[in-house]
C-alpha cells in the first residue's frame, strides 16, 4: 500500500483496476444471464425467418393440408398475425411463443407444445441415462489411459475412443441391431430390434419396467459407446496437462502412493474441463438422439423429427429446433456459472 | 553455412527471402509429420479413398449405378462376380461404393472449404478489429457454436430442398464457428507481438497489416484444423443422406445406408449391404482425424509429448 501511495499514477491504477479484476460471482453471472438472454432472442429471430419469410407463402407451408376454405385461412392468418406487417409479425409471434404456443402440428393434429411434452420422456430417459454412464466410463477410461500414458491400456483405449468418434452413431446401432437382435448365423437375437416396450405389457407394472429397461439396453449401449469416446479423450488429455505441474512432484516428494497423488491431486484438477463438456452435453440431450431414436424406433423427440421431417410438418420441426436450442443455451448458462464458480480464474 | 546467407543477401530480394524460409519450413514439417506413424498411416488411407474418388470411372462402369441398367440377381451375397454382393435393385454394392466414395468426399471437401472460409474470415475480423464489429461477431459465433447442429442442419437442409448443393451450403453454414473461434483466439494474441506494432507505428493499414501479418500466420492453424473439419463435414453428410436429406439422384455413402436402412437390410441380414458403406466412412474419417492431429501436432509444439 505504501508503495502504491508514493506513486500517484499507480495508485489511481491500482483504484480501477480491483473492480475489474476482482468481480465477484454476481457480476460474473450476471453477464453469462444476459448472453443467454441475449442468445435465446436471437434463436427466435432466427426461427421467424427461417419459418416465417424463407418457405413462400406461410399460410400454406405453415397449414399444409388443413386450410381449405377462404375463412379457416383467414382465421389461421388472423391467428398468427400473417395479415399484418413484418414487424408485428414478429410480436404476435414472440407473444405466442413465450405463452407456450408454437403452433399447431398438421402431422397429429394437436398443439405442438402439447406433443413435444409428452415425447420428452423416453429421449430424457435415453439420452440422460447414456450420458451419465458415458461420461462415468469415460472419466475413468481417460484417468487410467492418461496416466499411465503410451502403456498399452492407453493406446488401446485412445484407439478404440478414436474409431467410436470417426464412427456415425446410428450406423453403430444398425451393426448391434444386426448382431444382437436379429442374430448372426446360427445365434438367434435375444434383444428387441426397436420400440420402447412390448404391446401386452403394461408399462407401469415392475414386468413392464423391466421390458423397458430390456428394450433400452441396445439403444442405450449405442449412444454410451457414442458418447464416452469424448469423455475419454479429454479426460485423459487434460490429465496428461497436469502431469508435471508442481504440486505433484510435491505430492510425490511427501511420499504419498501414486495412486493418492492421482486420485487426490491430479484427477481433481484435471476434472475441471471433462465437468464442463458434460454439462454442455446435457445441453444436447434433446437434440443428440434423433438418428439413434429412428434407428431404434423409440418414441421421443428424435423419432418424432423424422416423423415431421417426412411430411414435412414445418410448424412441428420449428418447436423441435426451438426446444432443443433452448436446452442447448440452457446447459450452456449451467456450464458457465458451474465452471466460474469451480474456477475463479475465468471470471474475468 | 553463415557466408553464404551473407553472400546471397545482396542478390535475394526479401520476398525471394520470405520464399526460401518458407520452403524450409514445410519441409522441417514434413519431416516432423513423418515421424508420426498414426499421421502416415491415415496420409496411406486417404490417398488411397482419394485414388478410388478420382479412377471410378475407370475401376467400375457409371451405368452400374442405373437402376433400370442392373442385371445382377437381387439382394445376392457376395461371389466371385459381384465380390461385394448385390443391393435390392441388383446394382453391385462395389460399384455404389466406389462412386458413393465421389460424392462423399466432394460433400466433405466442398463443404469444408465453405465453412473454412467463414471461419476464417469472421475469426480474422472479429479478433482484428475491437469494439463493436467484433463483439457482435463475437456473439454470433458462439451463438452458432451452441445450437445444436443436427435439428439446425435438418431445418435448413428441409427450406432450401434436396439437392447436391444445398447439402453442401448446409454443412458449410453450420459447421465454421469453431474454425472462428480458433482463428479469433489467435489473433487476438498475435495482433499484441512487437513486429505488429512496428508495423502499424510505420503506418501500415488494416489491409496490409492483415494479410502480410495475420493471415500468414493464422495458415497453418487454419490448415490443421481443416483436415479435422473434413472428417466432421464427412459424417454430417452420412447422417443427413441417412435421414434422406441428401440429393436424391446422386449415390453417396449415406444414402447407401439411408437405402439399405429403409429396405429393410437389417433385418434380412444382408450385410453386405450396410456394413461396407459404414466401414468406408469410419476409414475415412479416422484418416482425416488421424492425419489433422499429427499436423497440430507438427504445427504446435506444445501438444508434441501427448
Amino acid at each position: 500500500m505504501t508503495v502504491a501511495a508514493a506513486d500517484p499514477a499507480a495508485a489511481a491504477a491500482e483504484a480501477a483496476q480491483p473492480r475489474r479484476r476482482r468481480s465477484g460471482y454476481g457480476r460474473y453471472a450476471g453477464v453469462k444471464v444476459l448472453g443467454a438472454l441475449g442468445s435465446l432472442l436471437f434463436m427466435l429471430v432466427v426461427n421467424f425467418f427461417l419459418f416465417r419469410v424463407l418457405p413462400g407463402d406461410p399460410a400454406r407451408t405453415l397449414g399444409r393440408g388443413r386450410l381449405s376454405t377462404p375463412e379457416q385461412l383467414e382465421e389461421f392468418n388472423r391467428t398468427y398475425g400473417l395479415d399484418q406487417g413484418l414487424g408485428e409479425q414478429f410480436l404476435t409471434f414472440l407473444k405466442n411463443t413465450l405463452q407456450g404456443d408454437l403452433g399447431y402440428s398438421i402431422l397429429y393434429h394437436k398443439n405442438v407444445s402439447d406433443i413435444l411434452v409428452e415425447r420428452l420422456w423416453p429421449t430424457l430417459l435415453l439420452v440422460g441415462g447414456s450420458t451419465v454412464l458415458a461420461a462415468v466410463i469415460g472419466i475413468w477410461l481417460g484417468i487410467r489411459a492418461g496416466w499411465d500414458r503410451s502403456s498399452r491400456f492407453d493406446r488401446f483405449t485412445t484407439g478404440g475412443s478414436l474409431t467410436l468418434y470417426s464412427m456415425p452413431e446410428w450406423w453403430l446401432g444398425l451393426l448391434l441391431i444386426a448382431a444382437f437382435a436379429v442374430g448372426i448365423g446360427p445365434l438367434p437375437g435375444i434383444f428387441p430390434t426397436g420400440g420402447l416396450h412390448s404391446v401386452d405389457v403394461d408399462p407401469t407394472s415392475l414386468q413392464g419396467v423391466l421390458d423397458t429397461l430390456w428394450h433400452l439396453v441396445l439403444p442405450v449401449t449405442t449412444l454410451t459407446l457414442a458418447y464416452l469416446a469424448d469423455y475419454a479423450l479429454i479426460m485423459r488429455s487434460s490429465l496428461i496437462d497436469e502431469l508435471r505441474s508442481d504440486y505433484l512432484t510435491t505430492a510425490r516428494a511427501k511420499g504419498l502412493r501414486d495412486a493418492r497423488v492421482r486420485d487426490k491431486h491430479a484427477v481433481p484438477n484435471a476434472l475441471l474441463p471433462t465437468t464442463t463438456v458434460v454439462s454442455l452435453n446435457f445441453g444436447f440431450v434433446v437434440a443428440g438422439a434423433i438418428t439413434v431414436e429412428t434407428v431404434f424406433s423409440i418414441p421421443g423427440l428424435g423419432l418424432l423429427t423424422t416423423e415431421a421431417l417426412a411430411v414435412p410438418d414445418y410448424w412441428l420441426l420449428q418447436g423441435i429446433f426451438m426446444l432443443s436450442s433452448a436446452t442447448v443455451i440452457a446447459a450452456n448458462l449451467g456450464a458457465n456459472l458451474l465452471y466460474g464458480w469451480l474456477d475463479p480464474r475465468v471470471r474475468t | 553455412m553463415s557466408a553464404d546467407v551473407t553472400s546471397g543477401a545482396v542478390t535475394l530480394t526479401s520476398k525471394q527471402l520470405a520464399r526460401r524460409r518458407r520452403r524450409a519450413g514445410r519441409a522441417r514439417a514434413w519431416r516432423l509429420f513423418r515421424r508420426s506413424r498414426t499421421g502416415m498411416a491415415g496420409l496411406c488411407v486417404l490417398v488411397f479413398f482419394v485414388a478410388v474418388a478420382l479412377l471410378a470411372p475407370v475401376l467400375a462402369s457409371e451405368s452400374g449405378l442405373s437402376v433400370t441398367q442392373a442385371d445382377g440377381p437381387i439382394l445376392a451375397p457376395p461371389s466371385s462376380e459381384y465380390w461385394l454382393g448385390t443391393d435390392a435393385n441388383g446394382r453391385s454394392v462395389l460399384t455404389l461404393l466406389i462412386w458413393g466414395a465421389r460424392i462423399s468426399l466432394f460433400v466433405g471437401l466442398m463443404a469444408t472449404l465453405i465453412s473454412v472460409l467463414i471461419g476464417t474470415v469472421v475469426g480474422l475480423t472479429s479478433g482484428y478489429f475491437g469494439r463493436w464489429v467484433g463483439a457482435v461477431l463475437f456473439r454470433l459465433t458462439e451463438w452458432f457454436l451452441v445450437i445444436p447442429f443436427l435439428p439446425l442442419a435438418i431445418v435448413l437442409a428441409t427450406v432450401l430442398g434436396r439437392s447436391l448443393l444445398n447439402i453442401v451450403i448446409v454443412i458449410g453454414v453450420t459447421s465454421w464457428p469453431g474454425t472462428a473461434l480458433l482463428i479469433r483466439s489467435q489473433v487476438l494474441s498475435i495482433k499484441e507481438r512487437p513486429y505488429v506494432e512496428r508495423s502499424r507505428a510505420l503506418g501500415a493499414g488494416h489491409r496490409h497489416l492483415l494479410g502480410k501479418h495475420l493471415l500468414p500466420n493464422v495458415v497453418p492453424i487454419v490448415f490443421a484444423n481443416t483436415t479435422l473439419a473434413v472428417a466432421v463435414a464427412i459424417l454430417s453428410e452420412t447422417t443427413l443422406s441417412f435421414l434422406g436429406l441428401g440429393d436424391p439422384t446422386r449415390v453417396s455413402w449415406g444414402s447407401m445406408l439411408d437405402d439399405a436402412y429403409s429396405i429393410g437390410a437389417i433385418t434380412t441380414g444382408s450385410w453386405w449391404y450396410f456394413v461396407p458403406p459404414g466401414v468406408c466412412v469410419v476409414l475415412v474419417v479416422l484418416a482425416f482425424t488421424l492425419v489433422g492431429q499429427a499436423l497440430e501436432e507438427v504445427l504446435n509444439p506444445k501438444l508434441r509429448d501427448r
